[in-house]
Order: structure tokens, then sequence, then C-alpha cells
């Protein structure tokens, strides 16, 4: 039977499948009970300049604290290799942990990320002792070059960063998945909706990131409650092993014994 | 003296450290990490770094992100 990967990163098991990000939210309240809602034990952060202007505000990390979820320092806005590793390197000094999402991105319309940064980035952040999860095309040949170079998962994209298109090459997605069997395979960027989120796990993906799909949402708490029961329903459903496509109808009930029948 | 800090000038009095640069700057030294030219100053040697003019320092933290 098919089987999802466990989740084990840094030593350390989530209790769930669903990653959020912490970005766009309204407030640090909606943010708060939006992340509990998602049942989620790890999220993403990005890097940046203290603004000076305005320390001793309370910040995102008072909430992360509070709830107790690994954090996942992220390279967001990050062009080549080098201003990738800087910024994963003041990530682990700020947040004290080896795991950092890495984004190298290529184009900044479409925010697709760069295969040959991207595989540059990981291979120096892995030697330099890092737990390694990048972000990446989907694409199959890339993602066997990330795993080679010691990523600890690969997160091919679903659809563009904030687009809310929902998975836009369900083929690209599986024949990734099915060729990368020894490490986990986290879908990231595109969700849009809860049915999104199934997909990706009904494709066999281990695991889901999403930011914008929950903190842009009309009510980013009931959202994040829609996103974790669907990671969950796609998971059950991808073990459980769906029936065959066909084009024609199978009746559900016995063909023998109809009322008016001929025998 | 001055300095760049997080891409503005900033002056520092000359001999100042860094631990007295970010203790000045009223940060919580838990949630911040520090770059003098370029190069990573671990958590716990702010104190033994005296700055330099036209050293440039960036301090980073984490904000909520994807």
């Amino acid at each position: 039977m098919a089987r999802s990967k466990a989740l084990i990163f840094g030593g350390r098991e989530l209790g769930s499948r669903l990653i959020v990000g912490t970005g766009k939210y309204p407030s640090l309240e909606v943010a708060r009970r939006a992340i509990e809602a998602s049942g989620a034990t790890m999220v993403t952060v990005a890097v940046r300049r203290v603004d000076l202007g305005r320390r001793g505000e309370p910040s995102i990390l008072d909430v992360l604290a509070d709830l107790k979820v690994a954090i996942l320092p992220n390279t967001a806005g990050c062009y080549t290799a080098d201003e990738a590793v800087r910024v994963a390197r003041l990530g682990r000094e700020a947040g004290l942990s080896e795991l950092v999402k890495v984004e190298v991105i290529g184009d900044e319309k479409t925010l697709l990320p760069d295969n040959e940064g991207l595989l540059q980035a990981t291979r120096t952040l892995v030697k330099d002792g890092f737990v390694v999860l990048p972000y990446t095309n989907d694409d199959l040949v890339v993602a066997k070059r990330l795993r080679d170079a010691g990523a600890a998962a690969v997160m091919p994209l679903g659809a563009p960063i904030g687009s809310g298109l929902g998975i836009q090459n369900a083929l690209h997605l599986r024949l990734l998945i099915e060729a990368i069997p020894e490490i986990p395979v986290i879908v990231d960027t595109g969700v849009g909706t809860a049915s999104d989120a199934a997909v990706a796990m009904e494709l066999g993906a281990d695991g889901v990131l999403m930011n914008t799909g929950i903190a842009g949402a009309r009510d980013p708490v009931a959202m994040a409650k829609a996103m974790a029961l669907a990671v969950e329903a796609g998971r059950l459903a991808f073990e459980a092993g769906r029936i065959e496509k066909k084009n024609y109808a199978t009746a559900s009930s016995p063909e023998a014994g109809r009322v008016g029948g001929s025998r | 003296m001055l300095l760049r800090l997080n891409g503005s000038v900033a002056e520092a009095p000359e001999g100042a450290t860094l631990e007295a640069l970010i203790g000045r700057l009223g940060l919580p030294a838990a949630r911040i990490a520090v770059e003098r030219n370029g190069e990573i100053v671990p958590r716990g040697q702010y104190a033994g770094v005296v700055l330099a003019e036209g050293d440039v320092i960036e301090v980073v933290t984490l904000v909520g992100g994807g």
C-alpha cells in the first residue's frame, strides 16, 4: 500500500503534514488563531532587516513562541545562490535552527525558481550543516539533483507563489513524487482553496506548504481549518488507493433480480 | 565615527563596541543576527567587537513570511 513518508527534519517529526507561512495576515491575532487552526507544527518566516523605527512592537515571533511551533526561515527575495546562502546563515543565527527553506528566484514577475542557483545554494548549505528544503520547479530532473545534493526534502511548486491557481501540472508533480522515493516531497505554493491541497496530497505529496491561500482568505481562521482537513483527507485518499478511471458506467447495484426483469 | 547601519548612516562614539551599539538600539538579542562587513558576528561575541569608521552593519530578525 502507498504510504506517505514521515516528515522528520532536524531529528523532529512534524505532527502535521501542513506547513504554513506567517506573512500577509491582517493582524498578529488572526495569524495566531489561523496557525493554531491549521494544526501546523512548523511555520516559515522571512529574514529581514530590523526596522529600527519600530523596535519594541509585538512581533510574529511572540506568537510563534506561544504556539511552540518549529521555525523554518526562508530565503525569500534572493536572486542568487550567494544571497540565499548569506540570508540562510543570518536566519540560522537569528532563529537558532539549522532548517532553511531555500528560495533562489529567477524571474521577478512569476517568482519562479532559478534551478542553477538553487542547486548551488543547496550544495553549499548542506556542506555547511543546514537541513535544506529547497523550493523548486515541478521538474523531476532538478528534484533528483537536489536530492543528490543532500536536500532533506524537495518542495515543488503547484503554481506561482501567491497565485492561488491550484495544481497546474498534476502529471509533472506525480512523476516527480514517483521519481523521489527517498525524501519527502512537499508541494509548495499555488494553493488557493482546500481542494487544491487535497489534490496535492492525493497525488502522493508528503506535505503541503502554503501561506497566501490561508492568510489572504476572507476568513483566514476558517480557511486554515479547511486546509488542515483537506490535507488529511487527501493523504487518506492517497493511502487508501483510488479506483481506476473508466469512460463508461459500471452499476453499483446488482444486475440480477431487477423488478420486472425477464428472469 | 560614521557607520552604515541597515543601509543608513549612523553615528557611534570612537571605540564603541558592537554590544554598545546593539544595546543603544534596544533590540532583543535573542531574536537578531548581526553581520559586520559581510561576516556574521556570533551571538555572545558582540562585546569583543570594537567598531571602526565605515563599518557596514546589518541587523536582521525574523518576520512573517512564506
